[in-house]
């Protein structure tokens, strides 16, 4: 064990240099994209909220790995595998070709379709294509709420580990990583947020290294690994986990995590930001290599950890990665690895507040108020947006941050069925309205209000068809609702259907 | 490009995504559970310390979908302009 006294001062130190880092770039890129020439060109809404769709190969990529990539995948994830062995790697591996599924399907039809409609949310974009306000209202607000709740559930997750690592209380965490998060993007909108995402995914990718190098070389080598894990965990290499962990439960993912993600909005706002074809071709190039080698790395070094943490006792497999950090690394790579989670937590949180703000700024209150874009033209009008939308930012933000220090037991609740829940609203509305040309409002509403609806009451009641989670009933649900609603409702108008067909 | 071919593509290009998604599930599916399910880990064959139904599903897997990811990309794909296109306009 190294001792505390020296320890913690200097992992601490490593981390706020490192969120100091992120601060400054965030904040620094964006201030200069948007005196640049071609930032001047865009309103403050456009560069705010979208970065100018400015977004290069790289940028894309990271930002696209940096958001679906959470502090389970740093922390629970791998603490899982520990228990269950390789069966958890296989299940995460599931997302390699998440990104690529991604910007293949929404890439090009979202940037055409959001530059003649220049929509930078996917509420926009709904709005745009069913032309109702009862879709554009269902949508927002399921977002909004949906959006607070995952965000609370990353910065206690991000806290939590904090703790665990340098003893100081959770508050400390939080004030150091909450407060920079806000800031940065409340002041430097999309393009802070997507800059630090950048150097996030970065620094996720090292920690990942970081950790698997130090277990195996802790473990004395690859062979002396394995043979301590067959004592440590003989179960490791069975699919079933010893019978524990069924298919049908494993299958379930390539709903939740595989092709569902088409219908997180988080992730397909990217697929409105990105600057030309080649950034995007690139991005489904480098998306990919960097989610499966995350997803691997991490994992894998889960499944590995026994090996070197036999008899020590961890009060629940969220302490796994902590305890090797703890035992083995020495203060400035702890701090390193560290940064790694709350990267990943900083990351996904910067893009759900982003979007959250962008929702309510421009979504609800740009289109209650009937002036949409045509408001930003104005000089004045521009500076009372900026001074809107930053606002909204950080209140959304405030009210986050208080939400973790005292968890609201109904946003506990909602964040239980948060990414279920928007998969269930937003994935038959946003796909079959960018393939199908019939797709009407009636349809999306009933998508979303069935959809959300089947996926609480299927959760909470534990029926399962087949041992599957609630998840694949519930979208199924979803679909079927739209294609009814579709049938019985109204078709678009025509004029509306020319933009996107 | 007018606009009515690169709606083609775009279709295109969404349809090959979703064929090699699903290339990557049946690759995935059968050298996973496909391999594992015939045996036990006390009779599993091992690569590298590691059970084969993991190393060809995971590590094999996700090197052969990023091979098969630039291929299509860089074969398949085409650039085009993202702005809105007059009609008749090339």
């Amino acid at each position: 064990m190294n001792n505390p006294s020296e320890y913690t001062p200097i992992l601490i130190a490593v981390l706020v240099v490192y969120v100091g880092i992120n601060l400054f770039l965030g904040l620094y890129i964006s201030k200069k994209h948007s005196q640049s020439e071609e930032g001047k060109k865009n309103s403050f809404i456009n560069n705010y909220f979208i970065g100018g769709r400015s977004m290069g190969g790289i940028v894309l990529a990271m930002t696209l790995v940096a958001t679906f990539t959470s502090a389970s995948s740093f922390i629970g994830g791998p603490g899982v595998a520990f228990e269950k062995g390789l069966v958890w790697v296989y299940l995460s591996m599931i997302q390699v070709p998440t990104a690529f599924i991604i910007l293949g399907v929404l890439g090009k039809k979202f940037a055409i379709i959001s530059r003649k409609t220049g929509a930078v949310t996917v509420n926009e974009y709904l709005m745009a294509r069913y032309d109702s306000k009862p879709v554009l209202w269902i949508s927002s607000v399921c977002l909004v709420l949906f959006f607070i709740a995952q965000m609370m559930s990353q910065f206690i997750g991000g806290a939590v580990l904090f703790q665990t690592i340098t003893g100081l209380p959770y508050i400390y965490g939080l004030a150091l990583f909450g407060v920079v998060v806000i800031l940065y993007t409340s002041v430097g909108g999309f393009k802070a947020v997507v800059t630090t995402d950048t150097i996030q995914g970065i620094i996720m990718v090292i920690g990942g290294i970081i950790i698997m190098y130090t277990i195996i070389r802790e473990a004395g080598g690859p062979d002396a690994m394995i043979e301590k894990l067959n004592q440590a965990n003989p179960k490791w290499a069975d699919i079933t986990a010893g019978g524990s962990v069924s298919k049908s439960f494993v299958m379930s993912f390539w709903v939740l995590v595989g092709l569902g993600v088409l219908g997180l909005p988080q992730t397909a706002v990217r697929g409105m930001g990105f600057k030309d074809t080649k950034a995007l071709h690139s991005a489904m190039i480098y998306g990919t290599i960097v989610v499966g080698f995350l997803m691997l790395i991490m994992h894998i070094s889960g499944v590995f950890a026994p090996a070197i943490l036999q008899g020590e006792h961890l009060e629940t497999t969220d302490y796994v990665i902590p305890a090797v950090v703890l035992k083995y690394m020495n203060p400035v790579v702890a701090g390193l690895f560290v940064a790694a989670p709350l990267a990943a937590v900083m990351s996904t949180v910067s893009s759900l507040l982003i979007l959250a703000s962008a929702t309510i700024v421009k979504d609800l209150y740009l289109t209650y108020r009937g002036e949409g874009k045509s408001l930003g033209d104005e000089p004045r009008g521009e500076r009372n947006i900026a001074f809107l939308s930053i606002f909204t930012t950080l209140i959304i933000g405030i009210v986050v941050f208080v939400f973790t220090i005292y968890p609201p037991d109904i946003i506990v609740w909602i964040n239980l069925f948060a990414m279920g829940g928007l998969e269930c609203a937003f994935f038959a509305p946003i796909i079959l309205g960018l393939y199908w040309k019939r797709a009407n409002a009636l349809g999306a509403v009933a998508s979303a209000v069935f959809g959300v609806a089947s996926f609480l009451i299927i959760s909470n009641s534990g029926f399962s068809i087949g041992g599957t989670t609630a998840i694949v009933p519930s979208i199924l649900i979803s679909i079927i609702a739209f294609l009814v609603g579709t049938v019985l409702g109204k078709p678009t108008k025509i004029e509306i259907l020319e933009k996107f067909f | 490009m007018k606009e009515r071919d690169r709606n083609r593509q775009i279709k295109k290009e969404a349809a090959i995504s979703l064929g090699l998604y699903a290339a990557f599930f049946i690759w995935w599916y059968f050298t996973g559970y496909g391999i594992a399910e015939i045996g036990t880990p006390e009779t599993y064959t091992y690569v590298w310390g590691l059970p084969l139904w993991f190393f060809l599903s995971c590590i094999l897997g996700y090197i052969l979908f990023c091979a098969a990811t630039v291929l299509v990309v860089k074969l398949l794909f085409k650039d085009m302009s993202l702005d809105d296109l007059e009609d008749g306009e090339d």
